[in-house]
């Protein structure tokens, strides 16, 4: 039996079924305990679980975030909430050599079991300060984990991998999906659990394959259904989910499938994530492909404000449907 | 680096508890893990300029007492980190001259199998947690140990050292805050040889009276020690760190100090930004061991003999070191990604999906 969450209480879920598992995950953030999260993804478990697990912290995020860090060196296990993906900036030291290469440079010594997670998106008409989609940046340095979510079920399945796994993990979610229902399988079938670097086909077509991840995959989907309808265009949509692991064997095997690649990307064009797959399918699959890769991608400017025009920055279906019959 | 002026009581704390427990055999234990730190930075110097090591090299030599003093005072569930001047506290703890110097040398044998070099020393089963590069990065680093502390119900602290150039830092300000704010058992030691690289404390610095006295901004206890007398530094961080650890109160000690050598080797102005006269005061007059030395002759428990051989021993063990590490072999090609991901490193179930690396 599955039940149809919230994306928001998809990932609730997740949370509150691994603070009962272990003792050691402790949820902090700004506004996750009492203000019941800035997004309403923690709401209620400040009164279910108390201060020791769901703790508030002042607007500091260097601080925060390298205290999480030191405190998963002695093996707590926080999951750190970042109101905004884009805050990421103003603690970018932490995040990186910190977290990605404490590890490292101890010679394999030291491990940090954390998770950051939070919204990191365009489309909500808040400018370029917090609008940053940095899955590809944190992505581009080894001993990180990030994955990006586009569904409910997957939004709880990945949460709780990215809490057990040993390694640090940043979870690029979506305030636009936040609200989205989906399908999502009970707690009582068994324990939810995707695992990192497992892409899902989430559309089977024939004619090319959209490989996205995060809310282009919705997009992308909205695309396929039109194109099947007003051209007889079998898309194929490949959610990549996980963005480092990489799932590259399902990237091939689409594109050894479809023989076209069109992908979509939240991010910029320049050195983005669809630029890493575009190399891949390149390298690997280079006497498979009938044609160019192509991209749908932010259009490269920082993020614009106007609620009249943010929409056409980024992908949507519509740029997803006329780049596929400009490929034909 | 202000130490106590003429007209200042002097007090002895080598009156204080923390002290009078002392036995001869711990004094004496004192004086040598100074001295074997003074000899292995003298012999890696040596080593780096001719040419043996990449990188930098952060001596500490002229602060020994501050490691070895505050360090001395560690329990089971205390815990430290310190920036990249991290050699002695390295040593301090009980990590060996050999796999101290064979990372400087980028052996697989390095305490970091040569991934972490000089500014990286790690040595987590001796509570030791780095050995880092960024100024100041640590310091949140330091507040989450104490965290964690706090977090399992351990009565510990977590002593965060950081340089006086590392005080105008924001990450240092918001560990300050959080420290004071959340009660974490955590004691920041301000290791203040007055130069924050080629600058000088009051080119760098805007502060009344002393730079912990910032503390006061977060309603959180301070204290400035005078780092050439190890009795002193034993009895001030003491109290700061049974406050940590039995009331949960975070403290900020300034432990004035003072560097022979420049920032790293590589400061070509060492003797540009100071004067000679002044280097030669505190060699002189506020040199920690030669204090240090001098006190535990004067108290009967140190003789000129005992002195020497220990001094010899600390050059043979550090010349011994070096041995070590030129013989020891370089990291392979083939190890270069192992210790990026738990996962893989343990070929756990995890690390079999999907690709993790990425090269061509």
């Amino acid at each position: 039996m599955s039940r149809k969450l919230q994306y928001r209480h998809a990932i609730r879920e997740a949370l509150d079924e691994e603070l009962a598992r272990d003792e050691n995950v402790v949820i902090m953030g700004e506004e996750v305990a009492q203000y019941n999260g800035a997004y309403k993804v923690t709401e209620g478990l400040w009164e279910k679980w108390g201060c020791k697990r769901i703790v508030d912290t002042p607007i500091s995020e260097a601080g925060f975030i390298g205290m999480g860090i030191g405190a998963s060196m002695l093996g707590v296990r926080p999951v750190m909430e970042l109101m905004f993906w884009s805050f990421h900036s103003v603690a970018f030291d932490q995040l990186v050599n910190n977290a990605a290469c404490v590890r490292y440079m101890s010679g394999g010594l030291i491990n940090v079991p954390i998770v950051m997670r939070g919204p990191a998106n365009g489309g909500t008409n808040v400018g370029a300060t917090h609008s940053h989609i940095p899955e590809g940046l944190f992505a581009a340095f080894p001993g990180l984990k990030v994955c990006a979510p586009a569904t409910p079920s997957d939004a709880k399945g990945l949460m709780k991998a990215a809490i057990r796994d040993n390694d640090p993990v940043y979870v690029m979610e979506n305030t636009l999906l936040y609200g989205m229902e989906g399908e999502v399988p009970d707690p009582a079938d068994g324990d939810h659990v995707v695992p990192l670097g497992k892409a899902d086909v989430k559309r089977e077509g024939s004619d090319l394959s959209i490989i996205a991840h995060g809310r282009s995959v919705i997009h992308a989907l909205a695309a396929a259904e039109r194109l099947q309808e007003e051209k007889g265009i079998s898309a194929e949509v490949l959610d990549l989910r996980s963005i480092r692991p990489l799932d590259t064997e399902a990237i091939l095997a689409t594109v050894r499938k479809t023989n076209n690649v069109l992908l979509v990307d939240e991010s910029k064009g320049f050195g983005g994530v669809s630029a890493m797959v575009s190399h891949i399918i390149q390298d690997q699959a280079f006497d498979y492909l009938d044609a160019p890769v192509k991209r749908v991608t932010t259009i490269d400017a920082p993020a614009l404000y106007s609620p009249h025009l943010e929409n056409d920055q980024l992908p949507n279906p519509q740029r997803i449907f006329d780049k596929v019959l400009s490929m034909r | 680096m202000s130490f106590a002026s003429a007209d200042t009581p002097q007090l002895d704390f080598a009156s204080s508890p923390i002290n009078q427990s002392l036995t001869p055999e711990d004094k004496i234990e004192l004086f040598r893990k100074m001295t074997r730190i003074r000899r292995f930075e003298q012999a890696s110097l040596k080593s780096f300029s001719a040419g043996k090591m990449g990188g930098f090299l952060h001596l500490y030599i002229g602060q020994e007492s501050v490691a070895v003093g505050t360090l001395s005072l560690c329990g089971e569930n205390d815990h430290n980190i310190t920036a990249y001047r991290c050699h002695a506290h390295a040593l301090a703890v009980g990590m060996s001259m050999n796999e101290c110097m064979a990372e400087l040398y980028g052996k697989a044998t390095g305490c970091s199998k040569g991934k972490g070099g000089s500014m990286h020393f790690f040595a987590p089963d001796k509570n030791f947690w780095g050995g880092h590069g960024i100024v100041a990065g640590q310091t949140p680093l330091g507040l989450g140990l104490g965290y964690g502390l706090k977090y399992k119900g351990l009565e510990g602290c977590a002593l965060t050292y950081l340089g006086d150039g590392a005080v105008n830092q924001g990450a240092f300000h918001e560990s300050l805050n959080i420290a004071a704010l959340f009660e974490i058992p955590v004691v920041f030691i301000i290791e203040n040889n007055g130069y924050s690289m080629g600058t000088s404390q009051k080119r760098s610095s805007a502060y009344r009276g002393c730079l912990a006295q910032r503390a006061e901004a977060y309603d959180m206890d301070w204290d400035l020690v005078d780092g050439s007398d190890v009795y002193q530094v034993r009895a001030k961080a003491h109290i700061a760190m049974e406050r940590a650890r039995k009331q949960q109160k975070p403290a900020v000690l300034e432990i004035a100090t003072y560097r022979y050598y420049g920032h790293s080797v590589a400061d070509a102005n060492a003797k540009k930004y100071r004067t000679p006269e002044e280097i030669e005061n505190y060699k002189k007059n506020h040199d920690p061991i030669r204090l240090w030395e001098r006190r535990l002759l004067n108290e009967g428990v140190l003789s000129e003999e005992l002195a020497k051989q220990i001094d010899n021993e600390a050059k043979q063990e550090a010349a011994a070191a070096v041995e070590f590490a030129e013989q020891s072999p370089a990291p392979k090609a083939e190890e270069i990604m192992d210790d990026v991901y738990w996962e893989t490193d343990n070929d756990t179930e995890a690390s079999k999906v999907g690709q993790h690396f990425f090269n061509d």
